[in-house]
């Protein structure tokens, strides 16, 4: 018994080989990406977790500390209960709405002529390509009274004085939440874009005879579901991005904002990483970050896919 | 008489082209897209109308969404500023272009090299390779910050650009939506190449390469406005390999005076991938076309 198994491992094993060496031009192909992949991203999530249970600064040798760095960050940090909170309302806020947003226009504006189309196409894509010119929005959201925001509050009298919108806790996450919706209309966009292209245009006539009467029938009956591949890829994007919200955070709001009411899971592993360099403790933080972007991706990726069977 | 029939006749026919979309509705989400449409491009608009103003004209409420009097001024300051730096500034120029002409072109490259065989073969390891590609599109290159700073100075990259180019060549979205339109390629055309004897590179290099074009355009767009952007962060500490961004950054950090030397900044920061995005708009979104996660 044993001994068959041994062969069939054995002439297995051959077979694979044999697959191998068939396909070497394949792996030669594929090596210098592959090397460069392993590490500068397979082998740091797996570091990132190693380091995380030592105490390390890059000039001593890494000390073992078992799960010392978890139970501060959890028990004992409370900036990074803050950061979590933040984090998670950005997330929960930007995340389903701006996925929504980029839906809806691309719907609404696969409806116009083709050039006018292009037009709008730019038009909500070029936030996302356009480097740091959100920093307008420190000139929009100016705590004077020469922002434009506060100018024009004032101008129509719904308020009195001007609101330092940029240093009060109380709307530091929206100005975050707003300009980060105004740069989400990225890759996914695009992709719903094209995804509305490609939906065969025989089902649409299909459709009306078999009695879709109105243009929501049509979305649900034949768009979606035609465009479901889009709609997964779409939704990985987006949550990725809502779940390391930094850099808008960081230069609009300050680092470290006020009372960290613009502190991030992300800007809390700059701070540790590269200020403080602490790099146990940061790499702790990248884990747990890594943790809930895999499980929220896996989880709404299980939701999407069962929508509409 | 029979010119109005034949038109009424037209007229159906257009009208009955357009299925199940009423005239109200049309109307409530055209308004609607032109509203957000207005959000979306007025930030954009002001920044790019903001380094052509005057210092005195940005100041002024409500904001003029054209400038008043066109200048030149802000960019003239800010090359006067630059030229008194120590560094020449040709220097952070030539930085900027190296980083990010290398980092795409590499990327476009490699990438490509490695989405032929996952697109078109199955081979021992293909899909635990896309598997893996896929579950890092789930999670943000900055939770492997921290180690990719440990092995870019193993390596010993600290301090130069290619502490800046090899990280970001391999980045997995370029993959990921190369490998997809490349199963578009026609199988029978890579066999009958074989079939006249042409070596997998050959085949890639020649057939396959040639006909994937559009996706070009994509990841040079996603890779090119990511490097394009760089300050070099952590890794890059001498002054002399300092790219654009950060001495760009570094004027705007002054007073209020300078707020138009900014506007002139971010205007030459946001107009270069903004350009590039319109003249390969099509092709990009036909790349996007085969994105979809199955």
């Amino acid at each position: 018994m044993q001994a068959t198994t041994k062969s069939d491992f054995k002439t297995r094993s051959k077979m694979l080989w044999k697959e191998m060496k068939e396909s070497k031009h394949l792996y030669v192909l594929m090596a210098p990406y592959l090397i460069l992949f392993l590490t500068f991203t397979i082998i740091p999530v797996f570091m990132s977790l190693g380091i995380s249970f030592t105490q390390f600064n890059m000039l001593e040798a890494p000390r073992f500390v078992g799960f010392d760095n978890y139970i501060k960050l959890l028990l004992d940090d409370e900036v990074f209960i803050i950061a979590i909170r933040n984090t998670l309302i950005l997330a929960v806020v930007t995340g389903p709405v701006s996925y929504l947003l980029a839906f809806v226009f691309a719907w609404l504006i696969n409806e116009l002529r083709p050039k006018l189309r292009a037009f709008m196409t730019l038009v909500f894509y070029a936030p996302s390509i356009s480097g740091n010119a959100f920093l307008i929005w420190l000139l929009i959201f100016s705590g004077d009274v020469h922002g434009y925001a506060n100018a024009f509050l004032m101008q129509f009298g719904f308020i009195n004085n001007p609101i330092l919108w940029l240093r009060d806790p109380d709307y530091m996450l929206f100005v975050i939440i707003l300009v980060q919706l105004w740069l989400s209309l990225g890759v996914s966009f695009l992709a719903f874009i094209a995804g509305l292209q490609g939906v065969d245009k025989t089902l649409y006539e299909a459709g009306s005879i078999d009695g879709i009467r109105n243009r929501w029938q049509e979305l649900w009956y034949i768009t979606i579901p035609s465009m479901k591949p889009q709609l997964l890829f779409g939704a990985v994007m987006q949550i990725t991005t809502s779940l390391a919200i930094a850099e808008v955070s960081m230069q609009l709001v300050g680092f470290p904002s006020v009372q960290y009411e613009g502190h991030t899971i992300v800007t809390h592993l700059i701070d540790y990483g590269s200020i403080r360099f602490d790099l146990g403790y940061a790499s702790a933080i990248a884990t747990v970050l890594f943790v809930i972007m895999i499980s929220a991706n896996l989880i709404v990726q299980k939701f999407l896919r069962r929508m509409g069977e | 008489m029979q010119a109005v029939q034949k038109f009424m006749m037209q007229r159906k026919i257009k009208k009955r082209k357009r299925l199940n979309r009423s005239l109200g509705g049309d109307i409530a989400l055209f308004i609607l897209l032109a509203i957000f449409g207005i959000f979306s491009a007025y930030p954009l608009i002001m920044t790019a109308s903001n380094a052509f103003k005057p210092l005195d004209e940005l100041f002024v409420f409500p904001p003029t969404l054209l400038p008043r009097n066109i200048t030149f001024n802000n960019f003239r300051d800010l090359s006067e500023l630059i030229g008194n730096s120590w560094i020449p500034f040709s220097r952070y120029f030539f930085n900027t272009i190296f980083i990010t002409l290398t980092g795409t072109a590499g990327h476009v490259l490699i990438a490509s090299m490695c989405a032929y065989p996952l697109a078109k073969y199955k081979f021992p390891g293909s899909k635990i390779i896309f598997m893996l590609v896929v579950y890092s599109l789930m999670f943000a290159p900055q939770v492997t910050a921290t180690p990719n700073y440990i092995i870019v100075s193993w390596i010993g990259l600290i301090d130069t650009p290619f502490a800046i180019i090899l990280p970001a060549i391999a980045s997995s979205l370029g993959l990921y939506l190369m490998k997809q339109f490349m199963e578009q390629v026609p199988t029978e055309l890579i066999e009958s190449a074989k079939i006249d004897g042409a070596s997998e590179y050959r085949i890639f290099f020649q057939i396959v390469m040639p006909l994937v074009k559009p996706a070009w355009l994509t990841l040079i767009i996603l890779l090119f406005q990511r490097l394009w952007t760089t300050d070099g962060g952590a890794f890059i500490f001498s002054e002399e390999f300092k790219p654009l961004s950060f001495a760009l950054r570094q004027i705007a950090q002054g007073s209020i005076e300078r707020a138009g030397t900014v506007a002139a900044v971010a205007f030459i920061m946001m107009i270069v991938p903004v350009v590039f995005f319109i003249f390969s708009q099509s092709k990009i979104v036909e790349t996007f076309s085969t994105s979809g996660l199955k």
